[in-house]
This record gives C-alpha cells, structure tokens and sequence, in this order.
C-alpha cells in the first residue's frame, strides 16, 4: 500500500503548538492555536469544524499560502522530519508538487482560467520532476484518465470553464497529484459539488490516496464525509483542537460537549427520527474570548470550574483527547 | 384566509421553461437550430397540498430553483400554467396574489437590503399592504421578531449586524410579514454553518405548524429532507421523476436517480466506501438525448429507454407514489445497509 | 446512552434573545475615525465659515477700486496686495470663495439629481427605455466636455445662470452612466426581488431600497465634479465667457492676474493655490466618503 515512503516511524506530517494570528502590537490576534496533531504515511486525518474553527487556516499555514497579514505567531510544522517554517521560500517551494500538494473547495478559482487545463496538470512535473514537455503531457493525459475523466486527450485542450464542475475539481485531482506527493491537504473539495458527484469524487480521492500511498488531511464541515473517507479526526472549535481520536470511536461515542452538539444537530440519515437538536449561541469572537473553556457559554454539561482556566486536551482513553474538564459519559 | 372556492392547493401543470431562445434575428438568418437553448423545465407537474411541507429535490441543473420561481411569479413559463387555491396565475399577479406566495432564498447576505433597517424593511411591507393599522405597527413588528427567535433589538440594527442563521431567521420574518399562505424556501439552509441549520429547520416546521402554512422546501441534501418534510418531489434535468410520501420513496424508492441520490447520500455510521452510486455526469441540458434522459447514467437501463421518453405515473391505484420509468415496478429493492 | 445526553443537552437551552455581536460591525467604522473624511470635512468647514463670513472677514469692500494705488505688494493695509484697478486682493479672495464655492455647489447639484434618477430608471427597466437614455448619453460623450459648454454658455448669454444650465446641460451623463452600472447590479440582488415579491411598486423600489445602494459612487463623483466645475468656469472666464466682472472669483483673478505674473506673481498664484485647495478639500472628502459607503454586502 505504502509505495513510497522511505520511514515508515517519521510522521509525514507533524503539526506542533501551532499558533497562528495577526499581529497587532500588545494584543495579536489569535486564529489558531496551540494545535498540534501528526498524520502517518499514507493515514487519512479528517479536520472537522464550522466556519470560524480555524481549520482552514491550519491548512493553509501548511500549504504556506496565508493571506496576508495573517502569520504563523508560533510552532512547527514538520513534514517528514524538516520543519518547514524554519526553510526557505525557495527550499519550502520545492517540496510543493512532490511533497505536499493541495486541493481547494472551489475548482473554477483554482485553476488558471487562460490556461488550457492539460497543461497545467503537466507544470508541476515539468518543474519538479524535470520531465520534457511531451513526457509532462503524457503523465497529465494519464492522470486525467486515472481520475475517470472520458477522453483525456481531447479534454485536455479545454480550459476550466468549458468543463462541468465535477470535472475540474477532477482536474485539480489529476494536477494535485501529478507529482505524486506524499501528503495531499484538501479543503472542502466536496462541499460545492452535486451529491452524486461528490460522492465519486470521494470516492476517487480514497482510490488514488491508496494507490500513491499517499496521506490525507481532509477540512471539512461534513461529519458523514469525514465518517466516511478519514480514519482518524480533530474536531476544532474556536482556533483549537478540541477532540482527537478515531473516526469511529469519536462518532460513536464524543467525549467533548461540542463534538456531540455538532452529531445531535446535523441530521442524521439513518435516524431521521431524531429532533435536531441545534446548539445554542453563536462562536465567539477570536478577539473577544471567554475566560475558561471557550465553549462554555454554549455548553449544555458546563460547570463552574469551566469558567476558569484554559483547558487543555487530555487523554481520556487508548488513542482519544478531549479538551474537557467533565467529558461525555465519563464521571469525574 | 382563503377567500375564494379553492382546497388551498398550489398546482403546476404542464410547466415548460426555456433559455436563450433565439430571438427574432437569429430565427431570420436560419441560425436558429444551431442555437444552444437551455430547457430548465420540460412538463413540469407539482402539486403542494394545504398545509403539507413537500420537498423538492434535485442536483445542479434539475430546474428546482427555476421551478420555484415560477411558482413564485418570478418567472414567467413558457409554456403550462400555475393554478393557487382554484385561481390561474398568470405572468401578471395582482398584489393579493403575489402576497400569498413568499419566498426565502438561499443566500443570507443578499436577500436583505444591507442598507434598511430591519424596521424600515418589514415595517414598509405592513403598511403598504395595511396588514396592520398604522399605530400598530410597532407591535406587529416585534411580533413577528418573536415568532421567529429574535428579540426587538433587531428591528434597530442592519442586516450587516447579523450572523448567517440570524439573517435566514430576518428572511423568514419578512416573508411571514405579508401573511402568506404559501412559503417556497429555497435552500434555506445550505448557506449555514450545520449546527445552524438545525434551528432554522426547526424554525420553519414550527411555524408551518403554527400558522397552517404550505411550505416547499427545495434541498440537496437528503438528510435534512428525511427530517422535516412529508413528502418529497425528485427532479432530474427539467422534470420530476418521482413523487411519494416521505417515508415510502426512502424505504421503496422505484426511479433509478432516486435510488443513486439515496446511495450517494454520505453516511455517519457506514464507514467503507462502496463504488460510487452513479457514473458520469448528467449531460448538458442544452443537447438533451432522446428517450429517458437518465438513460445514460442508468445501472438499470434498457433498449426501450434510450428512445422511449417515460412519462411519470402512478404505480398502482390508491398509491400516491409516482414514477417516470419504463421499469419501475421490476427494480429490486435497495439493500439495507 | 445517546438519549439521555440528548435530553441534557436540550435542556440547557434557553431561549436565547438576539444580541447584537460587536464582531459583525467590524466593517462599519465610524466616520470620525476615518482620516481623509476628517481632514477633508474639516478644510472644507473652514472654507464655507470664509465664505459665509466674508464680509467679517474681509479687510476692505471687494468692489472698490482705487486707482492710485494699483498693484501694491502685500502690506499692513493690503494683505495680500492691490490688483491692477487697486482692489483689495485678499477681500476679493475671500469674497470669491462665495461664488465659487456656490456656484460649483449648485452646478453639481442639478446633474447629480437628474443623472441618477435617469440612471437608475434606465438600469432598472431596461429595454427601449434603456436603450433611448444611453443613446443619448452617447451622443453627449462623443462631445469633449469642454465644447459643449462654451458652445451653450455662448447661446445662452453670459452670467451665472447660463453657467448652471450649460454645465448641468452636460455634466448629467456622468452621473447617469455610474448610477446605471451599479443599478444592474442592484436589481438582481435578491432583496429586490423580494420587494418585488412583496407587491411594492417600481417607484417604491427604486427610490427606496435601490438608490440608496447606489448611490455612493454618485456622491464620491459629485466630489471630483465640483472641483471640476470651478475649474470650468475658470476656463470660461479665460475666453470671456464666465462670471461677469466686477464680481469677484478665482478664475477672473487667475486670469486678470496673468500678464503680471513676472512682477506681481502673487496676483494669480494666490487665487490659483485656493483652488487647489479647495480641490484638496474636496477630494479628501470624496476618498472619506467612499470609504464610509464602502459596500459592506459581503462578510
């Protein structure tokens, strides 16, 4: 499965105490913070959170592609064992195509709309892997074919607004993976396309991960997306990792207040019988803090001692964290 | 409220519309066959009972949001006519008439005037329609803040002041504002965060038990459907190919697409990933093919389909489950996951 | 297990009131604490209170010449000098920020009201109505704008309402261009159809609930426009066509201080570095002002 790694003990990706803010003299504003989580060779992690959480911004700082005035304030970001931040843009540059690669939630600004799309799949390995321009057309052609797009060799003279929306987020699949990287960021690659599209394209991602041997980090809103593609899951509230665990064991049983609020209001398929339950309150304001847990004002379980202090994640069982003083269904 | 003989019921009949149609110039110079015309909606048929919530599903290009705007009186059809409460609507609604059917689209940040306020907004809906006489006004309006969560310090702020969830919830208020009888919510919900989203489904099942209302609710998501509706229309490039009570299209669903929507639906508790629903994509609603127009993609399709267009019918007698395929009583049932 | 958490969780539901986050006005900063509108709003205060109170201000009577002693350097007596029939430079200085800041006032404001409302009927209907009102937009901007106006100044005899209805005759085009452009925009956002849904009238829409949407690209225009429209009527006196002497403006004192602008070069300067300043003014407050109408419409 794992076809190119060359240590299987190093994390592909390790993300330590993480801070990122705008920096504003005395008081920086934090957007994401302290989080830290590792991702192993050809593992596929799930960031799930609501808007406001933070979890593009991770990825993004991963991808070196902040937006301006926003900065990575403190932490490491390793990939394979080098801390990327501490590279140089040039040195960080290289690694992006046969290392790290990214896909983003809305295909049409992704791609380059003057460019025609098969070239620039071939971009990437004509820079990185050195290869000639009929090679580099050749593997773009071949990835288009692996990514179920029907005649690859005529598409490939389209530009991104001649194709359907399910075929250029294809698109971005075949250039995303065309160097092959070891760990490929997606940041809601589903959420703007129709059910059943999404559903191969999910379905495609998976096959190719599997067969690149390449690791997953997957942002998303969707729990069931993520129930579905990722084995194991943050769940980040308010600009930090506030549940880690198996997909399976998060799902069937959230430890956290907000993970289990996020399961109870969505609606569930399979249960359709079951109230939404919707949670109370809006996310807080990054400049504007609760003192304590920063879900608190929202929390249903919430406890005096909640109000205090920063809580920090904890284990609260073989391989789960919970950033919790009084998890679900445990007695403290 | 109803003050004509009528049961109450919305009807569309025989609903076509078309876009970019050539125009008299085109036509002149013979261009007209090479002219890619878009057919949104191909003999629609729908009808939204008195006070039942009907979901009207369908992907990216099934005409839905065409569909509800012309319910709504924002799109004139092109062919086919729309009938509310045993009154013809046609292109030109009298004020009474656009009054009863309202609408709460999609996106939160553009349905509201970012520069009124909220007061001003609703409060000119009341007077020129005199839902109210003048002095009471006020009260109405905080009436209508309660009915839908939020408290009369919102009449004084703008739409910019608002969250997402906060919006959909002003949106709802304005529509509601007019005493309508009919709401068409259109997407209502895809917009927000999924912890939002619950409050205003919630929000909208209560108000339609409340005040008796007739709401179709235009999703993607099937989920959210399966929640809230009692019964649920799917369309499929500019028709409607199933029609069943809620409980029986997600138990017996009879159309192919129906089925592949169902299966392609993600789940929380099936963590492997089967093969894919469906195939391809639905083709261009400019060069339709004839015959079934899921021909193409159907895992269940026949010679007879590929040049047969199948109307949609009823599957047996004193069954309101509807069907627009050949074959739809031979499909085997889907299997339980 | 999942149901009992269910019941906990729902009742630590209150039904929360609206409360107004802070957060969400980032966009909406006050106006005092926008720089440029500050500082424009405040040069452009001290040219009205000069013009307003420039009878208290002024030192000697505008009109009066004296012809011994004709272009005097700056003194104790003359501030600023005497022009060539002896008049008090600094007066007529002063007095000219009246009728110039007046008249670029009033010759905007006509314009401004008759371009957006043609503007915004013409984007809002569209069709032939449409069509017919940016025909002649067209054909008005085919026209340098300054042939136009000498050409109507001329027909219609000199003096200062001449002036308003050559100006307003030509300057209206502008206003109606951008207000259409941002009426088409406008018109699809979806609380116009709302409104429209709502039963409300054309007229009620657009004077209601579009124009106010619109019309800041207008008023920042308008800005620039003033200046311009000094500028203007500067041009007009230059060839005889602008405000009748004696009266005191800025463009007559530029132009009747130019062929001494060797020796008494203070003649036309001074007049000349008013009108930039009150360009500067001007300006200052349109850059302030579109940054307060900035459309928030997007998060």
């Amino acid at each position: 499965m794992s076809a190119n790694v060359t240590d299987t003990a190093v994390p592909t990706l390790e993300v330590r105490d993480l801070r990122i803010g705008i920096r504003r003299g005395r008081h920086d504003v934090v957007l994401v913070d302290d989080v830290s989580f590792s991702v192993a060779p050809g593992e596929r992690y799930g960031v799930v959170g609501e808007s406001g959480s933070g979890k593009s911004m991770t990825l993004r700082a991963i991808a070196g592609l902040l937006p301006s005035g926003v900065e990575v304030l403190s932490g490491e970001i390793a990939y394979a064992g080098q801390d990327l931040l501490a590279m140089s843009p040039r040195e960080r540059r290289a690694l992006m195509g046969p290392g790290i690669a990214m896909i983003f939630q809305e295909p049409l600004t992704a791609l380059n709309p003057t460019a025609r799309v098969g070239a620039q799949i071939a971009e990437g390995p004509r820079e990185h892997l050195g290869l000639s321009r009929r090679q580099a057309r050749r593997l773009a052609v071949e990835m288009m074919r692996r990514t179920g797009i029907p005649d690859p060799e005529r598409r490939a003279q389209a530009f991104p607004h001649e194709l359907s929306g399910g075929m250029r987020q294809r698109i971005m699949i075949a250039l995303a993976l065309s160097c092959s990287p070891r760990i490929l960021l997606c940041d809601e690659p589903t959420t703007a396309l129709d059910v059943t599209v999404a559903d191969q394209v999910l379905k495609l991602l998976s096959d190719l991960c599997d067969d690149l041997g390449a690791a997953l980090v997957f942002v998303t809103h969707d729990l069931a997306v993520v129930a579905q593609t990722c084995q194991r899951i943050g769940v980040m509230y308010s600009g930090r990792i506030i549940e880690k665990g198996s997909v399976t064991d998060v799902f069937a049983g959230p430890r956290h207040p907000y993970t289990l609020g996020l399961i109870e209001s969505a609606p569930d398929f399979d249960r359709p019988d079951r109230p939404l339950v919707p949670i109370p309150g809006t996310p807080p304001n990054p400049a504007d803090l609760p003192p304590g847990c920063a879900f608190n004002p929202r929390c249903g379980f919430v406890q005096d001692d909640c109000r205090i202090d920063r809580v920090e994640l904890a284990s609260v069982d073989a391989g789960r964290e919970a950033a919790c003083l009084h998890p679900v269904g445990m007695s403290r | 409220m109803s003050t004509s003989a009528g049961d109450g019921t919305l009807r569309a009949r025989d609903v076509a519309v078309s876009f970019n149609r050539p125009g008299l110039l085109t036509r002149t110079l013979g261009r007209g066959r090479a002219h890619p015309v878009v057919h949104a909606l191909d003999g629609v048929d729908l009808t939204l009972r008195h006070g039942e919530m009907l979901a009207l599903v369908g992907e990216s290009g099934s005409g839905k949001s065409t569909l509800a705007n012309v319910l709504v009186g924002r799109q004139e059809p092109d062919a086919g006519t729309v009938d509310y409460d045993g009154t013809r609507l046609t292109g030109h609604r009298s004020v009474l008439q656009r009054r009863r059917i309202q609408m709460v689209f999609q996106d939160p940040y553009s349905s509201l005037n970012p520069r009124m306020t909220v007061r001003r907004a609703i409060g000119e809906l009341l007077r020129v329609h005199d839902i109210v006489p003048g002095p009471e006004v006020g009260d109405e309006l905080i009436r209508l803040m309660r009915l839908v969560g939020l408290d009369e310090d919102a009449l004084d702020a703008y739409p910019g002041q608002f969250s997402g969830g906060q919006r959909q919830r002003l949106a709802i208020a304005r529509a509601l504002a007019v005493r309508p009888d009919v709401l068409v919510a259109d997407e209502p919900v895809s917009a927000l965060d999924v912890s939002v989203q619950a409050t205003i489904l919630n929000l909208l099942t209560e108000l339609q038990a409340e005040l008796g209302l007739s709401v179709l609710l235009i999703a993607h998501n099937l989920a959210v459907v399966r929640s809230q509706c009692q019964r649920v229309a799917v369309m499929y490039l500019g028709r409607i190919v199933e029609v069943a009570d809620v409980e029986e299209i997600f138990d017996n669903p009879r159309h192919p697409y129906t089925r592949a929507l169902i299966e392609s639906i993600p789940r929380m508790h099936r963590s492997r990933l089967r093969q894919p629903a469906v195939t391809g994509e639905p083709p261009s609603p400019i060069d339709l093919p004839p015959g079934c127009r899921f021909a193409a993609r159907c895992p269940a399709a026949r010679d007879r389909c590929l040049t047969d267009d199948p109307a949609l019918r009823i599957l047996q007698a004193d069954d309101p489950h509807e069907v627009a395929c050949h074959f739809a009583e031979e499909l085997q049932p889907l299997p339980v996951i | 297990m999942t149901e009992a958490l269910v019941t906990a969780t729902a009742a630590g539901l209150p039904r929360r009131p609206f409360r107004l986050s802070r957060n969400r006005s980032r966009a909406l900063r006050p106006w005092y604490r926008i720089t440029p509108l500050v500082t424009g709003l405040t040069l452009v205060t001290f040219l009205v209170l000069v013009a307003v109170l420039a009878p208290l201000i002024a030192t000697h009577d505008p009109l009066t010449q004296n012809l011994t002693a004709i272009l005097q350097p700056p003194s104790a007596e003359h501030w600023l000098g005497t022009d060539k029939v002896g008049r008090d430079v600094f007066s007529r200085l002063v007095f000219g920020a009246r009728i110039d800041l007046r008249v670029g006032f009033l010759a905007v404001l006509i314009p401004f009201v008759v371009g957006s409302l043609l503007g915004a009927v013409s984007g809002y209907f569209g069709g032939i109505i449409d069509a017919v009102i940016m025909r002649i937009v067209d054909v008005f901007f085919a026209f340098p704008f300054y042939v136009l106006v000498i050409a109507l100044v001329y027909v219609l005899g000199s003096g200062e309402r001449a002036i308003y209805l050559a100006i307003a005759a030509v300057s209206w085009v502008s206003y109606c261009r951008i207000v259409r452009a941002e009426v088409l925009v406008a018109k699809n956002q979806e609380y116009v159809v709302a409104a429209r849904l709502g039963g409300l009238s054309h007229a009620r829409i657009i004077g209601g609930h579009i124009l106010r949407n619109v019309i800041a690209q207008a008023v920042v225009y308008a800005m620039s426009d003033i200046v311009l429209d000094i500028l203007a009527i500067v041009t007009l006196g230059y060839l005889g066509l602008g405000i009748q002497p004696p009266a005191p403006d800025w463009g007559g004192m530029i132009i009747d201080g130019q062929p001494f602008i060797t020796t008494q070069w203070w003649l036309a300067t001074v007049p000349g570095l008013a009108v930039v300043f009150t360009g500067l003014a001007l300006s200052l407050t349109g850059d302030g002002l579109a940054d307060l109408l900035a459309p928030e419409r997007r998060k």
